[in-house]
């Protein structure tokens, strides 16, 4: 007799949080361990802020960060991590440094003191730095011939204005231009261990891991500045930016609307509203532009958050010929849920998935690092989640249409097409105002 | 001493022939589903070329009971998250749920073994969708199916192994309702696949889970799949293309490489060579193409057209690609690799060169198998193509035991007239 019909869920079980051990260093380095022991291996974050930190030469340390001591070349730090099943890598954003690295669990010693060795003592040198930004400088190429990454540029300029979030990608020519010296003094103002966490998860002990570790970083001293940024400034409405790029077979669309932070009383609730609106694949809009009309590939709506602001972010990549039509949709699904209250299905399937892939999160190395560093960034620990999760279980459909009308509502959002100007400017005109902008 | 994990696995065949694998562990509250089916790219019929992989995307559009959606939201709607994937040799499908919703997996994943819903409406609207995703990512980007699509074609002559595996709209738009229903006829059949079910219960519990749901999918016999074997080069063989958006020169090569199912003595050396070439800032052509000559801006190394060494069947080939700067020579990148695979294989390897890119290998493994579904969709392949889920946790210590001497012999086959090459020209200039 086959089954014909959806089982139940079974019981559901309580969000168990990990424990995290924390500690801050005599240097100011806070620094947190969670034994998970799935694999014997851990993952190690690193974040240090690093907001107005120059962005061409930000890009150039995170490349060269590893590429020489005193005692080692690039090749020796890379040999020595791999020997113990390691690596190490760098990022940075407009708020942080980020290093991220993970090795087999015997190997922590020696990946902590690699780490130290470099934060204290690399040389950026002149043969890796001229390598390393010539390299930089060909990514950056290619990144600018990404229809994704130019309409996210078009859409960071449109939304933050005079802000430094609206340039977040340095480009060629300045990462030509940087030098040595200028690594050596970026480092030593702001590669610096107050203000920053490490986080250590894996097959250990988070005492001994954190023991680890403050023998490893003592050493790493060196005085802090707090550098602030303003808070992002309110998302102007205003006419559609459309970005010329003759040929596309493709228009790269964008919205950007307002939002709240995580401690927001209301950040649950836009969770939600997101979700329902274009936050995950069962939601209004990509059952609309995609499962009903084929428009798109893969649209995606989601909650961005820095540490100056939050935004939501709308993206699809849509056919050239329906790009006013896939327009029209966004700001009608838009317009419905900050209009019209979702129904009580809809908000008790988007609660299950927002609770559900909380613990999917939870559930690896890799993502509990980098979890709980993301949250260190904003002064949260995990421990959040559990409040987070009693909002996410107490919405009610009026909260949401509440947030809905107060967040999603079209006309709030900063619309940016990148696309064939001359094939659906004339288009995109009907619904609304448009200023054509060159790339 | 490299560190293993061993989870226990159970394996089991139903009567009407479905394989299952069950992996338990407590660890974590959550689960991964996964079914594996045993067709890819190489069986799609002539004339329809991407039908493999449209067919994935109609495997999602309803099913026995389920309606348009209902797959998506069931899935959502219990905490979990979806997807699919076509690859050369099989067909994937699978969620990572909260541990109270493996019912509900199994549920919905027998129901669309029974058979998925093929209208004239559904297949049109993922004829559309298929089309954005080739454009998002073949045709409006740079390098765009570079090397997976452009490489095959020139080193391989037979249909199966050569031809595009994303499709083109033309073949695409020609699809009909009776082909899915053929294909799923043909290749679908119960026992073509396998499930695999990792995490958080109990054997007895998932067991009898798995028999309430599928014990009664209908049986049917795949067929015996064909064997795709075509010789190995005897000289070599070069093209290039134009890419319009590309901004930087790129070229990839291709050798073959021992068959991986049957001879895997053979081809782990190759999984090893590609990563002495390729890991990290101190693998060989890192060292010397990039940070000594500057002659490339990155390189890497792999083994099969998608990167997935131990989920791919014979022919298949192991992988160097490399982007040049602008203006950059690959007939010297090319004599250059020639150079230090020769010198690899007369040479040998450094001290501890092997053993530290054999400890990053088991990093990476470990790390592959970390979560449920990782562990689940592995797991599956394995048992597909190999009958030997277990093999999931030798592969740390198989690749720790490959010797110096069979890397060198590996570096040796490396020659220039066993090579496919696929050059981008680079007409995308832009700053």
């Amino acid at each position: 007799m086959s089954i014909t019909t959806l089982p139940d869920l079974g019981p559901v079980r309580e969000l168990t949080l990990p424990s995290t051990v924390e500690r801050t260093l005599a240097n100011g380095l806070t620094v947190m361990a969670i034994r998970r022991s799935s694999v014997p291996l851990f993952e190690l974050r690193l974040r240090v802020p690093f907001a107005r930190a120059d962005l061409a030469q930000s890009a150039v340390l995170t490349q060269t960060l590893f590429s020489g001591t005193a005692d080692r070349t690039t090749v020796d730090i890379a040999a020595a991590l791999q020997s113990v099943g390691g690596g190490l890598s760098a990022g940075a954003d407009p708020d942080r440094l980020l290093v991220s690295g993970n090795a087999l669990v015997t190997g922590l010693d020696e990946l902590l003191g690699l780490l130290a060795e470099v934060l204290t003592g690399a040389t950026y040198p002149d043969e890796e730095v001229s390598t390393e930004r010539s390299r930089l400088a060909d990514r950056i190429r290619v990144a600018n011939s990404q229809p994704s990454h130019l309409a996210r540029k078009a859409l960071l300029r449109r939304i933050y204005g005079e802000h430094p979030y609206a340039l977040q990608t340095p480009e060629a020519d300045a990462v030509l231009a940087v030098e040595s010296a200028g690594l050596n003094e970026l480092h030593a103002a702001r590669v610096q261990p107050a203000g920053g966490t490490l986080v250590l998860v894996g097959d250990l002990d988070p005492e001994e891991a954190i023991a680890a570790a403050e023998r490893a970083l003592a050493g790493w001293t060196g005085d802090g500045k707090e550098v602030d940024l303003p808070a992002v400034p309110e998302i102007g409405p205003g006419p559609l930016t459309l970005v010329d790029r003759p040929g596309s077979v493709q228009s790269s669309l964008r919205m950007a609307l307002g939002a709240v932070p995580r401690t927001h009383p209301d950040h649950a609730l836009l969770q939600l509203a997101n979700l329902i609106f274009g936050g995950y694949f069962s939601s209004r809009w990509v059952e609309n532009i995609r499962e009903d009309k084929g428009y798109t590939y893969g649209p995606h709506s989601m909650i961005e958050h820095s540490v100056a602001g939050s935004t939501v972010t709308v993206a699809a990549e849509v056919a050239t010929e329906v790009t006013a039509p896939a327009l029209l949709e966004t700001v009608y699904e838009l317009g419905r849920l900050a209009t019209v209250p979702p129904g009580e299905d809809e908000l008790t399937q988007a609660r299950q998935y927002a609770l559900g892939t909380l613990q999917l999160g939870l559930s690896t190395q890799a993502g509990l690092a980098g979890l709980a560093s993301t949250y260190a960034g904003f002064g949260l620990r995990l421990d959040y989640l559990a409040t987070h999760a009693a909002r996410l279980a107490a919405a009610t459909v009026d909260d949401v249409a509440r947030v809905a009308a107060e967040y999603l509502a079209p006309s709030r959002a900063a619309t940016v097409v990148l696309g064939d100007a001359a094939v659906v400017e004339k288009s995109l005109g009907t619904l609304m105002p448009v200023t054509r902008v060159q790339p | 001493m490299l560190p293993v994990i061993r989870h226990p696995v159970e394996r089991f065949t139903l009567p009407n022939g479905l394989r299952v694998v069950l992996t338990p562990d407590p660890s974590a509250p959550v689960v991964g589903v996964a079914v594996v089916y045993d067709v890819g790219i190489r069986s799609e019929p002539q004339g329809r070329t991407g039908f493999a992989h449209l067919f994935e995307h109609l495997m999602f559009q309803g099913s026995t009971n389920l309606e348009k959606l209902a797959h998506f939201r069931h899935v959502q709607g219990s905490g979990g998250t979806f997807n699919g994937s076509t690859h050369f040799d099989y067909t994937d499908y699978y969620e990572s749920l909260p541990a109270n919703a493996l019912e509900r997996a199994l549920f919905l994943e027998a129901d669309r073994m029974r058979g998925p819903r093929l209208t004239e409406e559904n297949l049109r609207n993922q004829v559309d969708v298929v089309k954005e995703e080739i454009r998002v990512n073949v045709l409006n980007r740079p390098y765009g199916g570079f090397p997976w699509l452009k490489l095959p074609p020139v080193m391989f002559d037979t249909y199966p192994n050569a031809h595009d595996g994303y499709g083109s709209f033309e073949d695409l738009e020609s699809a009909t309702v009776d082909d899915a229903a053929d294909f799923f006829d043909k290749y679908y059949a119960v026992d073509n696949a396998v499930l695999a079910v990792a995490g958080d219960f109990t054997v007895e519990t998932a067991r009898a889970l798995v028999e309430r749901h599928f014990s009664d999918v209908p049986a049917r016999r795949a067929p015996q799949r064909p064997d795709f074997a075509e010789p190995d080069l005897t000289s070599e063989r070069r093209e290039s293309y134009v890419d319009r958006l590309a901004p930087l020169p790129a070229v990839a090569s291709a050798w073959r490489v021992p068959n991986p199912i049957t001879d895997l003595e053979g081809y782990l050396p190759f999984v090893v060579l590609a990563e002495v070439l390729t890991d990290g800032d101190a693998s060989r052509l890192v060292e010397r193409l990039v940070l000594r000559d500057r002659a490339v801006t990155s390189v890497g190394g792999y083994i099969g057209f998608m990167g997935e060494p131990f989920a791919v069947r014979d022919p298949t080939a192991m992988l160097l690609q490399a982007h040049l700067p602008p203006g950059g020579d690959v007939d010297k990148v090319l004599r250059t690799i020639d150079e230090e695979n020769a010198r690899i294989a007369s040479d040998g390897l450094a001290p501890g060169e092997l053993a530290r890119t054999q400890a990053r290998m088991a990093t990476h493994l470990l790390r592959d198998t970390d979560s449920v579904l990782g562990r689940a969709l592995q797991m599956a392949v394995l048992e597909v193509q190999r009958g030997a889920p277990e093999l999931l946790a030798e592969l740390p210590r198989l690749l720790s035991e490959v010797t110096e001497e069979q890397v060198t012999a590996a570096a040796a086959t490396l020659v220039p007239e066993r090579r496919a090459t696929v050059e981008v020209i680079a007409e995308g200039g832009n700053n």
